[in-house]
């Protein structure tokens, strides 16, 4: 066993982390660190700097314009990305419908999309859940009824992460009601703009507005647009969820809060002290970071196990599960490091670019927020109860 | 990055996994604890004739191992059957402090520790020292030609079999330690079986005089090499306990298969599902632990200790929880003696007990983690 990186692979870290210096402004990283609202702006920005360099798509081969690079490379990329408090790049488009239209989409559509996703040109957001079918998928409504050259779509997704800015929406809808739920299912891309497509944002608990509704009326989708074969959706979908899902662990999101986490811990004061020579609460960090050390090698069994072309698979259950608990423990234990300052609530102070000034010191005005928006860590992405269940049965066999 | 042992050791862990599977059955076990030293002769020596102690050691020491991994894939294999023969006890603690300090007569010794024909076990803790190796009260006194040693020792394992034994012990020039035959006059053994079947020893020493030379490491600061022998202590310790973790999974997987009540399987039931991937992992986490402390054992002692406390804390922690959910999942089958989860379930508490218990290991992590992070924000 060698649990130390290769010098290949160190100098590529060197690289990317020459990269960031140079082209991640402070400004940019600092919202990131306090944890504010990105504007579609910094989104947007942040996505073409990335695509100038040619480290987009990370996950892509390069003969469509990826990168190439294997789990390894990806995994030390999106690590120092988040160490540096880089903006996460919006994975609709990138890392979830590409590889859908890579496997099964017409050579039309990949000409098409795929040259748009990489140079910002469309922004993609994902019509999966469903008002009634959240974690139990398959029992989506929305109903898409051919009609000629056009498939006739009705219905409602939600929790449309990003939905505000998009472009696109890639869409499960029922093309069959007679079948099994999994049989009469399509995949469908449809244009935003069309007449018939509202979009509804949902203010959550810590006053953001990432997610929303979407409602089809009478929209009329070209056949052009279906992906792959009618009725065969749920297969395309599956191989989303399934396709190795990168950062599933979030390690370096970890590692950074856990960072960001100690320095609050330093200058804020216990009985005359930091509160980081508090011993409990030092015992509390301690703890999870324990828990992250050992997870950051799980990643790492895992990411090899990848690299050399096993698939993760029911493994990455694990770690999205692990990798929550670990991530939202650091939520909480932020929270609490900022004692009363937990309490004042500027929602505009949290917006990129606000002039409202948040109460207390500036890293406090996003900890009680950011517990709250990352209780959805758990939630989405197939619940970490759906993800025991994958467990229980694809790997312990019950 | 490579998460593959390597060949040798991949052969020497089937090897060793095969001759357990033959023949460390529970009647064995049974056999081994039921005996007043808590070892089977034959399985001793077989142990020695596979070269499952040589690889203990480095090539220096006549061994052929001695790394990190080497330790892991010997006691991972011992777990599994818990095993109770005291290896760790005999090889690896008392393996290194002779191999770091001792002078050439005493490293002589080791030769015949890998032969199987000599036992020494570390006898480090005393009553009132609660994990921490620098906390000795026994003294040693200079006398004309050597030293004359007071004190006690606790819950020694593997001491009723022990041939010799390593003691700290204070003296003038600061902590020591002494190689001392066991059945030295004055040398005092109050043995007992332990709960989880290895057998151990209370050891009183009262007025045992021992020459110069039995002084290991005689102008060397003991301490640090106390602290790299204890942190191959704890690989070996989180290997077995991933063992036996393994283990007890695996028997309540499969008991979850085939129990039924309410007219299915217990497995069927959604909430034991979830109870029992949790388990999974948590022993995934387990392993990852073994492997980060496993993989720092030779680093610098800040890093290599900061991979120990981290990965005994983490592993008495899933360790508590693998025994508690494992025992839950069965029911009042895993309560009973006759079945095998509960010795499995027994030596993972009773490992929390050696070389530093969770908390223990947390108040040291935490030490590391605060100057760390002091020195990171200056």
């Amino acid at each position: 066993m060698d649990l130390n990186y290769s010098a290949d692979e160190l100098a590529f870290r060197d690289e990317v982390r020459a990269f960031l210096n140079e082209n991640l402004s402070p400004t940019l990283s600092e919202k990131v660190r306090l944890g504010k609202r990105l504007s579609k702006t910094d989104h947007e920005e942040w996505h073409a700097t990335l695509n100038k360099r040619g480290w987009l798509a990370i996950n892509w081969p390069v003969e469509h314009g990826g990168t190439g690079w294997n789990a390894v490379y990806r995994h030390i990329f999106e690590e120092e990305l988040c160490l540096a408090h880089a903006p996460r790049t919006v994975p609709f488009g990138l890392s979830m419908l590409a590889p859908v239209l890579m496997k099964f989409g017409s050579k039309a559509q990949q000409d098409y999309f795929l040259p748009r996703i990489l140079d910002g040109t469309d922004w993609w957001c994902q019509g999966y859940s469903e008002p009634q079918a959240g974690s139990d998928l398959a029992s989506l409504k929305t109903r898409a009824v051919r009609d000629g050259d056009h498939y006739v779509v009705n219905g409602q997704k939600t929790w449309t992460t990003l939905g505000q800015h998009a472009d696109w929406i890639f869409c499960l809808v029922r093309t069959d009601a007679e079948v099994k739920a999994q049989e009469g299912i399509s995949f469908l891309l449809i244009d935003m703009k069309m007449p018939g497509v509202t979009v509804r944002p949902i203010t959550l608990i810590d006053g953001g507005q990432e997610v929303n509704e979407v409602f089809f009326e009478d929209v009329r989708v070209p056949v052009a647009n279906l992906v792959g074969e009618e009725n065969k959706g749920w297969t395309y979908a599956k191989y989303l969820l399934t396709h190795e899902r990168t950062n599933i662990a979030g390690v370096g999101f970890s590692t950074a809060g856990l960072a960001h986490l100690k320095e609050i811990c330093t200058k804020q004061m216990s009985g005359g002290k930091p509160l980081l020579e508090n011993p409990y609460f030092a015992g509390r960090i301690a703890q999870i970071e324990i828990d992250l050390m050992a997870m950051a090698t799980t990643n790492l069994r895992m990411i090899a196990k990848a690299a050399a072309g096993q698939a993760p698979g029911a493994e990455s259950s694990m770690l999205k599960i692990k990798g929550t608990e670990i991530r939202q423990a650091i939520n909480d234990l932020t929270r609490r490091a900022v004692g009363r300052y937990a309490m004042p609530f500027v929602s505009e102070a949290l917006d990129s670019g606000a002039n409202a000034q948040g109460v207390g010191p500036d890293y406090a005005c996003a900890a009680s927020p950011g517990y709250f928006n990352n209780r959805k860590l758990s939630i989405f992405g197939g619940s970490n109860e759906i993800q025991r269940n994958i467990i229980s049965k694809a790997i312990l066999g019950l | 990055m490579d998460f593959n042992h390597s060949e040798e050791r991949r052969m020497l862990q089937e090897t060793l996994h095969r001759y357990l599977s033959d023949n460390y059955d529970s009647e064995q076990r049974s056999a081994s604890v039921s005996q007043g030293q808590g070892y089977s002769e034959k399985v001793w020596s077989d142990f020695a004739e596979l070269g499952v102690i040589g690889v203990l050691f480095a090539e220096a020491d006549g061994g052929f191992g001695g790394g990190g991994f080497d330790i892991a894939v010997v006691f991972e294999e011992l777990g599994r059957v818990a095993c109770v023969e005291p290896l760790m006890a005999s090889g690896v603690m008392a393996g290194h402090l002779l191999s770091a300090l001792g002078n050439d007569e005493q490293k002589a010794l080791i030769e015949e520790v890998i032969a199987g024909d000599l036992k020494i076990v570390s006898a480090l803790e005393e009553p009132q020292s609660r994990y921490d190796l620098d906390a000795v009260e026994t003294m040693a006194e200079r006398i004309d030609d050597g030293y004359r040693l007071n004190g006690t020792k606790s819950v020694v394992i593997g001491g009723p079999s022990a041939d010799k034994l390593i003691v700290s012990a204070r003296g003038e020039e600061g902590l020591l330690l002494f190689v001392v035959d066991a059945d030295a006059a004055g040398v005092e053994r109050y043995s007992y079986p332990n709960l989880d079947g290895y057998h151990a020893s209370d050891i009183a020493l009262v007025n045992v005089e021992v020459p110069a030379s039995a002084r290991l490491g005689a102008s060397q600061v003991v301490l640090p090499i106390l602290e790299a022998a204890r942190a191959a202590g704890v690989v070996a310790l989180c290997a077995e306990a991933v063992g036996a973790m393994e283990a007890a999974k695996d028997l309540t997987v499969e008991y979850l298969r085939v129990r039924t009540q309410f007219g299915r399987a217990l497995g069927k039931f959604q909430a034991l599902q979830h109870r029992m991937s949790t388990v999974l992992i948590e022993i995934e986490q387990a392993r990852s632990a073994l492997i980060n402390v496993a993989g720092h054992l030779s680093a610098e002692p800040s890093l290599r200790d900061k991979h120990v406390s981290a990965a005994k804390n983490l592993i008495g922690r899933v360790a508590q929880l693998v025994c508690e959910e494992t025992i839950q999942l069965h029911g009042g089958i895993g309560m009973t003696e006759e079945y095998a989860l509960g010795h499995y379930a027994k030596r993972l508490m009773m490992i929390d007990h050696q070389l530093g218990d969770v908390d223990y290991h947390l108040e040291r992590f935490v030490g590391v983690m605060q100057t760390e992070a002091v020195r990171e924000i200056s």
